[in-house]
Formats: C-alpha cells, structure tokens, sequence
C-alpha cells in the first residue's frame, strides 16, 4: 500500500529536491527498503546497520513517535503519513 | 537500587547550571567569568597534551549563549535601535532564546522566540514558564534554517514592532568573545593556550575566541568543530556546507574545521560522565571529541575548548544520569 512519507531538507538532495514522496510497504521497515530502492542511499542515513532508526532521527507515523509504538515494525495502511525528523541543528555556539 | 559512582572532579555547585529563577537586574552580573576544567583522564593517553574546557554551563541562564545575547541587547540600547516598547524577536534552537528571556525579563523587555517545532519540549518549557517569553514554531522539516526564515519574515512584515538581533549577522555576537572569553581563556591558562577548537553554530564563538586570542598571541591556532554530516545530532551545531551560512563566520580566519560524527558526539557525552563525573549536552561531546583528535594530531600543547551548556532533561533522555538521580531519593 501506498503511504506518504515527508522528507526533512537534508536529505531532499537524495529525493530529486522532493519534500514528500510515496513509499510502498506494509511497515515502516518495508518502507525504508522501498525508499532505499527508489532513492539510493537514503536507508543508510536513516537507520542503523540493524534497521533501527539512528538515535538522533524521530519517525512519526501521523502524530505517532514509532518509538512508542511498535519501532520499524509498526504497521502502516493506505492513507498514513510518515515523517522524517532529525534533532535539530544551529545556532547554539 | 546501587548508588552509580560519580567520578566527579567538580563540586556540587560547579556540576549545576545557573538557572536562576529569580530575574533580578543584578542576575546579568553572573554572566561571564566561568570556570575553565582540566579535563584530566579522557586523552591522558596524549602526555604532550593538555586538554581544558570552558564551563559556560555556569553563565546565568546555563549556557554559552549568556555572552553574546547580553551583549546584543545592551549594544541595541546603546545605539537606540531596542527601546522599551520594542519586542525582541529572534530565532534559536534553545540557548539563545533561553538567554533572551532572562536578560528581557530582567530589564523589562517583551521576547519573541522562533524555534522549529522538533527544539525539545523541555527547553522550550523552560523559557515559556520561567521567564515568560513566547514561543513562535517553525517547521520541524526545515530545522535552524526554516526558523530563520520564518523570524525575517515575521519581522518584515511589522519592523516597528520589533528589535531583532539577528544572532547570525550581528558583530556583536563574536564580540562578546573577543572582549571576555578570549581573555578569561589567556589569565585561566596564564598566556599558555596553544590551541583553541570550537563548536560552530552562529560561528560567534569560533570566530571571537580565534580574533581574541591571537590578539593576545598571534600564534595560538584555532579549528572549528563541526557535524561531519548534514543530517545530524549535535543539537545547536551546524553543518555549513548544507546551511545557511552566518554572516559572522569567516572559515578562511580559521587554521581549519575538525569533523565530528553524532555518535561520537553521544558516546563522549557518556565518557565525560563516567570519566570525568561531569554532565554536558551533545555539543560539548562534540566539542571535546574533536579536542581529541586535535590533540593526537599536535602531540604536544595546550588545547582549550567550549562546553556550551551541561546536560538536562532535554540532552539525557534515558541512561546514567537518569539512574543517578534516582539513586539520590533512595
């Protein structure tokens, strides 16, 4: 199934500049892979070696931390929305 | 549950943040002055080397960003652009806005903050409740760079509302540094600085320590610390080459930039607790990570870095220091 995924600015270079793209899967697992194979490179910056998000990076399944749900074996249905979100950067020295 | 050992080289007192609830003028006069650290067993292995940080945890206000924000605003009120009817308005990713907020209250100014909606919770809570400054959020998808451009477009739209002092663009920043970092550091370490590295965000650390200092000692060398990738996190740290640039920094005043991977960053974090017994956020994992490897490069000197703020809520969300200030109830 076909599930919207928002993409932060830094990794729109990856994306052809698009800050929202589709990705097909039935959990966020299958949709990093399906990003990863539509957008080279991309699953490496999200995730660990081991398929967990990356410390730093939040995803949201609609208002959703994944991490207080399932984590990447959160299922997903037609219709959600997936958003990428690093901590933030600047400013601070 | 078993007491966690704190290897603490510092005092009770020095380990905590000034974070005054009370906002009394005189607040302002604990702002500068900070205790420079040896840092004592993380890079022992270096014996050429020794390694200090400065403890901005200390400021009034709890970090680093004390310094410049005092001084943009007193400089605003000397050159008559801040008056009392004026709001202050400007982005942060927390510290800054921290310290706006504090020197507003304290003198009676109404602020403004533009602050990307992904800021920890906690930082923001801290500011709205204690010293009553509004939040304005900005994209979480844009992060520093979207609450840039959503503060110039707020204040483009009312310019006589609002005193903006642009923390990215205003000399006043990196001067802060210059005239009192910069000498602090040279009494601290009686002229013997051979080094300086820093974390960049506005650059106004880097760029006033490095100006102050070598006005002191032409020779001193100074590095930048920086994310050594795009997508990061350091929180307050800026990979340049993928944002917008501050007007303040000039790369090519720099003896060079030292990159620094976010799980490091966290892992010297843990390091600086269990080893040194001292609790700091990421950015001066970071800072001292990169410290680090300068020192094994150079193999003899004296290196001195920032530490920006110590940890909180905010920074530690889980692990030791969680556990050690549960161990302090039983």
């Amino acid at each position: 199934m076909a599930v919207k995924v928002r993409i932060p600015s830094p990794l729109m270079k990856l994306t052809n500049n698009q800050s929202e793209v589709t990705a097909e899967g039935a959990t966020i697992a299958d949709l990093f892979n399906n990003l990863e194979s539509q957008f080279a490179g991309i699953k490496d910056r999200i995730c660990e070696e081991n398929g967990t998000p990356r410390r730093f990076i939040n995803i949201y399944l609609n208002e959703e931390d994944i991490r207080f749900l399932e984590g990447e074996n959160t299922a997903v249905k037609e219709g959600d929305e997936v958003s990428i979100i690093p901590a933030i950067a600047g400013g601070l020295v | 549950m078993s007491k966690l050992k704190m290897n603490s080289q510092l005092s009770k007192e020095d380990l905590e943040p000034a974070c005054p609830l009370i906002s009394e003028p005189s607040i302002l006069t604990e702002i500068g002055n900070t205790p420079l650290i040896r840092i004592k067993n993380i890079g022992k292995e270096v014996e050429g080397v020794e390694i200090y940080a400065k403890a901005e945890w200390r400021n009034a206000g709890g970090s680093v960003k004390s310094r410049p924000a005092l001084k943009m605003i007193e400089d605003g009120e000397k050159s008559g652009k801040l008056t009392k009817d004026k709001i202050i308005i400007d982005s942060t990713s927390g510290n800054t806005g921290i310290a706006y907020a504090l020197i507003g209250k304290a003198k009676g100014y109404k602020v403004n903050l533009v602050m990307a909606a992904n800021v920890c919770k906690e930082r923001k809570g801290v500011m709205a409740n204690f010293y009553g400054a509004e939040i304005i959020t900005s994209s979480p998808f844009e992060g520093s760079d979207g609450a840039i451009r959503l503060c110039q477009k707020i204040y483009n739209e009312n310019p006589e509302l609002y005193f903006m002092p642009d923390q990215y663009n205003n000399d006043s920043n990196w001067k802060a540094h210059f005239e009192t970092t910069a000498r602090e550091i040279w009494s601290q370490t009686q002229g013997k600085i051979t080094h300086f590295a820093a974390g960049i965000g506005t650059g106004g650390t880097i760029m006033g320590n490095t100006r102050g200092l070598r006005d002191l000692n032409p020779d001193i060398k100074c590095y930048a610390i920086e994310p050594s990738e795009d997508l990061h996190g350091i929180e307050g740290l800026k990979h340049m080459e993928s944002s917008i640039v501050p007007g303040i920094y000039k790369e090519s005043e720099l003896d060079g930039k030292i990159g620094v991977s976010t799980e490091d960053s966290y892992k010297m974090v843990e390091r600086l607790e269990k080893e040194e017994g001292i609790l700091v956020g990421h950015s001066s994992g970071a800072a001292l990570h990169g410290a680090l490897e300068l020192a094994k490069q150079i193999k003899k000197g004296v290196i001195v870095t920032v530490f920006p703020d110590s940890c909180d809520d905010c920074y530690i969300r889980s692990g030791h220091f969680k556990e050690y200030m549960e161990s302090l109830h039983d």
